[in-house]
């Protein structure tokens, strides 16, 4: 519960903390014209994700919450660097990181 | 009561490298405001136990990711400002309420119970050292890991592709012929 009598950091701080963080990245995604911040609010995402992870993991006392939470960076670390390569292809040919010019695929 | 000081703390810096992410105009000032938050996440593992991941957070994040973010936007350039105008009508508000709503959203269902299961499974006292990591991720979950190494091989390959089979690879051929 969120009631604290005695103020103690419960885990359900973190996951508000985690949360908010998560809803950040998301306004960070759909907010900002610039390809790498939105790739940054990406990045944001996973770790506000992480964190619920670990907090969870530390809770009930399980390791695994520590497992899953590397194996999320080990897929974000494959998805930064494949994205900044794509990034950096378009940039070569486009010469531009935003994202409202790159509307080719628009129907 | 020093961990309730120490999440207040790091919380609010957490908070407000996300924040300084969401606004600057700059990208290098973004990715401060990333590695700040991420620097916290990582104060945050260890306040929770998770040594290893608290490590591993700042070698693979605030090391290598940030690094390569940074690389990037030297290379494409920080001099060029953000073209802030709105394509789609409204947007800057319809993301704040969707984002706004988002969080409301998942606080109030997390509120019901953020852990479900029963914690007669784990130990109390569990501690995440590179030990304890290694037993589940080398025992349990040896399948998962070793198809973690096909993806970042996959990944590596991709991104040399990437680079190597560019346009610009064409053209700067192109242009070595021609001069």
């Amino acid at each position: 519960m969120i009631v604290m009598a005695d103020l103690t950091v419960t885990v359900g701080w973190y996951m508000v903390l985690a949360a908010v963080l998560f809803s950040m990245g998301a306004a960070g995604v759909l907010l900002r014209r610039n390809a790498l911040v939105m790739f940054m609010s990406v990045e944001l995402m996973l770790n506000s994700v992480n964190l619920t992870f670990i907090a969870a993991g530390n809770e009930l006392g399980l390791v695994e919450g520590q497992v899953a939470a590397l194996f999320v960076m080990v897929v974000a670390a494959a998805e930064v660097t494949v994205g900044l390569a794509i990034l950096v292809a378009v940039f070569r040919r486009r010469s531009t990181a935003n994202v409202d010019v790159l509307s080719e695929l628009k129907g | 009561m020093t961990e309730v000081i120490v999440f207040a703390i790091f919380a609010l810096v957490a908070l407000a490298g996300a924040v300084v992410m969401l606004t600057a105009k700059n990208p290098v000032y973004s990715a401060m405001g990333l590695l700040v938050t991420m620097f916290s996440m990582a104060i945050f593992y260890v306040v929770l136990d998770a040594h290893f991941v608290a490590a591993v957070q700042i070698l693979v994040y605030a090391g290598a990711v940030m690094t390569l973010f940074l690389f990037v936007i030297m290379m494409i350039g920080v001099d060029k400002k953000e073209d802030t105008s709105e394509s789609i009508p409204f947007q800057r508000g319809i993301t704040f309420v969707v984002a706004l709503g988002l969080a409301v959203v998942i606080i109030l269902a997390g509120r019901q119970a953020w852990v479900t299961g029963s914690d007669a499974f784990g130990s109390p006292d569990m501690v995440g050292t590179i030990e304890t990591v290694a037993d589940s991720l080398f025992g349990t979950w040896t399948i998962a890991f070793l198809s973690t190494v096909f993806l970042l091989t996959i990944a590596a390959v991709g991104t040399v592709a990437l680079a190597l089979f560019g346009p610009t690879a064409v053209r700067s051929t192109d242009g070595e012929e021609g001069a």
